[in-house]
């Protein structure tokens, strides 16, 4: 008899990749943020030492005396993993030794805590790729909101009630702020989109001088949906244009990935408990979501998002034809 | 070969002989020379290293806690409101047992805002589990720091290098700065065990729960009370070699039969040196110079001050509503240790405030007529107050 099944983990076991967190860590069930590591390690191959930042990825990979890295880690503080990692790269370049130096945080560690430290690196143009996990809250600590997390969302700190509609602010535009540094290359990913994320990596890891990738991750416990739908969710957040997926060189824009059919933004917000008040028969609600929907146009008409026919790396396409699959034609 | 040099130009030139492969930095105000004269070492091809110009206290804190865990020799100088900024770094650099060399150009910390000397800076980092030796001149900066370096990568522990803001970072001394040679002979280069390295992959830093982190800190104390034989042994070996000692933990000066003895830090030493000498010429009088704060030498100073009648301490910081800091941990070790030494403590110098010569006048007349409180500032101005603060 012959084998027309495709035996996957056959296929798998053949085509071995770094695995630069291994099994066995403690994150959630469908932790976009677990997956993203991995994928980035991935790519990056075992030559890397990491400065990671206070966060999920922190205390889910390393509770003493166990460890999920097989890379060189460090972490130290909240805020100043860019400023290790500076540090880290000043001390290789000292000894002639080339590893290349990653950063890795979440987005409060980023956009927040450590966002001075981060643009101090950037500035200095330390030979850093630095990471940022976007799962647009403080997850770590429970749930509350910051500068990442989208406007109308429900966090502990941001909750919605009679007088709010959850965040009254907007997601802080990082990557512009970030390309405002006119770093060689700074760029948006999802997990969703694994082949286009690993691309990335590589084209940053190619570059001598500081890079930045920040990468949607879903979390089901914040973002309140199932686990088992993380890659869907994410993958909503590209194609209604409300998570923008986009490359940035010296500044200027090259590269985004165009949208084949946008989806509306209610697509994307009904799974999430964390938009929830957004769906009762409120007038204020019905606001935000055409401000939400405003938000994602807003995004397609900028960076000219809406393709034109099919594009094999477009929303649909992207994460498949990479893989030597091109189902999309 | 002494040359007549301003205090942190020393600082900087012996930095530069320690061959450090990262510096990094900030000038907050108050700011001292010795980064920019080390930025001038290295813009002149005088020394190889990474200078890492940061953009706050904050990062250079942490921009030499990586490079010394990548395995370079790194070296940062602050003050002041630097030192606070970054002290949450310094714990965290104390904790995962990072070999590093800070100078601390001690300063006053605000507010009211002063740039000025006295020691609340370095004291109120005084838990963060950093090794603090205290300089009394430049010579002892130029000595310590040397000595810094070997005795932090020999046992793990940062050290912070405590020099009086100005009254030695901006003062000109004649001082012996030595040769390349006899540095290298006394400084082996930085080997860190524990270095990131992809080829030994490991993780730093980790989440530490309940059943470890007593045993952590309980190492850690243990590796400080360690440090205090390998300071002494590092003095020694230096004076074997340079012809000159610091004073190891502490120092006594004077006959070993006086009954009262003063014990300070700091520059301020050499002060009242200078009065013992000078004007008073009691020979029932000792100086004490405290040059470890951190181990902290209690058991040491219980036997070796267990002759006097009474002691002063001396110091340049207190704690707002407490007291002294270094007045309480010596009469605690008194206490502990059945050593009968009245202790009397007061405060002088604070935020630049001039310390005269006839300040060992004033504390002896304390003594001598009972009338030392518990502790006092002893050159506050009451007169400037009003009634209800006096």
């Amino acid at each position: 008899m012959t084998e027309s099944i495709i035996n996957f983990y056959e296929l798998r076991r053949k085509q071995p990749r770094f695995q630069g967190i291994d099994a066995g860590h403690r994150a959630c069930l469908g932790c976009g943020e677990a997956l993203a590591a991995r994928l980035v390690l991935e790519s990056t191959g075992p030559d890397v030492i990491v400065a990671n930042a206070t966060g999920c990825l922190e205390v889910f990979t390393t509770p003493w005396p166990e460890s999920a890295w097989r890379v060189p880690w460090l972490h130290s503080l909240f805020e100043n993993a860019a400023a290790v990692a500076a540090g880290i790269e000043a001390a290789l370049k000292a000894q002639g030794r080339q590893s290349k130096v990653l950063a890795f945080g979440g987005d409060g560690a980023t956009f927040d805590i450590g966002f001075q430290a981060l643009s101090g690196m950037l500035e200095r143009g330390h030979n850093v790729l630095y990471v940022c996990f976007d799962n647009e809250a403080y997850m770590n600590t429970g749930i509350q909101r910051s500068s990442s997390t989208p406007h109308a969302a429900a966090t502990t700190t941001s909750p919605a009630g009679k007088q709010r509609m959850g965040k009254r602010h907007l997601k802080k535009d990082i990557v512009s702020i970030i390309a405002a540094h006119h770093i060689p290359y700074a760029a948006t990913a999802s997990v969703a989109f694994p082949s286009d994320l690993r691309k990335k990596v590589r084209r940053a890891m190619a570059i001598d001088g500081a890079t930045f990738l920040q990468i949607h991750c879903p979390c089901p416990l914040g973002w309140g949906h199932e686990s088992e739908e993380s890659i869907a969710v994410a993958r909503l957040a590209v194609q209604t244009g409300l998570f923008p997926m986009i490359e940035l060189e010296r500044g200027e824009l090259t590269g985004a990935m165009p949208i084949r059919e946008q989806k509306p933004v209610v697509d994307y917000l009904k799974p999430q408990a964390r938009f929830r008040h957004l769906f009762a028969d409120d007038a204020r609600a019905r606001e935000e979501l055409e401000h939400l929907q405003a938000l994602a146009d807003h995004n397609i008409e900028i960076y000219k998002l809406l393709g034109s026919g099919v594009d094999a790396l477009d929303s649909e396409g992207a994460d498949t034809v990479r893989r030597g699959g091109n189902r999309w034609g | 070969m002494r040359q007549t040099l301003e205090g942190s130009q020393a600082i900087a030139k012996t930095v530069a002989l320690c061959r450090p492969q990262v510096v990094a930095a900030y000038p907050i105000t108050p700011q001292t020379h010795i980064v920019e004269n080390i930025s001038k070492l290295v813009a002149d091809g005088a020394l190889q290293c990474e200078l890492v110009s940061v953009e706050s206290e904050f990062s250079a804190a942490s921009v030499v806690l990586g490079a010394a865990a990548a395995g370079a020799r790194a070296y940062t100088a602050s003050a002041s409101q630097g030192i606070l900024l970054m002290s949450e770094v310094l714990f965290n650099i104390a904790g995962l047992r990072i070999p590093l060399v800070l100078t601390c150009a001690n300063r006053a910390v605000g507010a009211p805002l002063s740039i000025w000397n006295d020691q609340q800076d370095s004291m109120a980092v005084r838990d963060a589990g950093w090794i603090q030796l205290y300089c009394a001149d430049n010579q002892e900066a130029v000595d310590t720091t040397v000595q810094a370096f070997r005795i932090a990568e020999q046992c793990e522990l940062p050290v912070m290098v405590c020099v009086d803001g100005f009254t030695l970072t901006h003062t000109l001394e004649p001082i012996d700065v030595p040769d390349q040679d006899l540095v290298d002979q006394y400084l082996p280069p930085y080997h860190f065990a524990r270095a990131l390295q992809p080829r030994q992959p490991l993780s730093l830093g980790t989440l530490v729960a309940p059943d470890y982190y007593a045993e952590a800190r309980h190492s850690h104390h243990q590796a400080m009370l360690h440090a205090k034989a390998l300071i002494a042994q590092c003095d020694r070996q230096w004076q074997e070699l340079s012809g000159r000692a610091s004073g190891g933990l502490f120092e006594v000066h004077g006959a070993s039969d006086a009954r009262i003895g003063i014990l300070a830090l700091g520059s301020i030493v050499g002060t009242l040196l200078d009065a013992h000498a000078a004007h008073v010429q009691r020979d029932d009088v000792q100086i004490i110079k405290l040059r470890s704060l951190r181990p902290f030498p209690g058991a040491e100073l219980a036997v070796a001050l267990s002759g006097l009648s009474d002691l002063v301490v001396v110091e340049r910081a207190l704690s707002p509503g407490g007291g002294g800091i270094v007045g309480v941990e010596i009469r605690s070790a008194f206490h502990y240790h059945g050593v009968n030494v009245r202790v009397h403590n007061v405060a002088v110098g604070l935020g630049g405030r001039d310390v005269p010569l006839s300040t060992l006048d004033r504390i002896l007349d304390l003594v001598a007529h009972g009338s030392a409180e518990e502790f006092q500032i002893l050159d506050v101005q009451l007169d400037k107050l009003p009634p209800e603060d006096r």
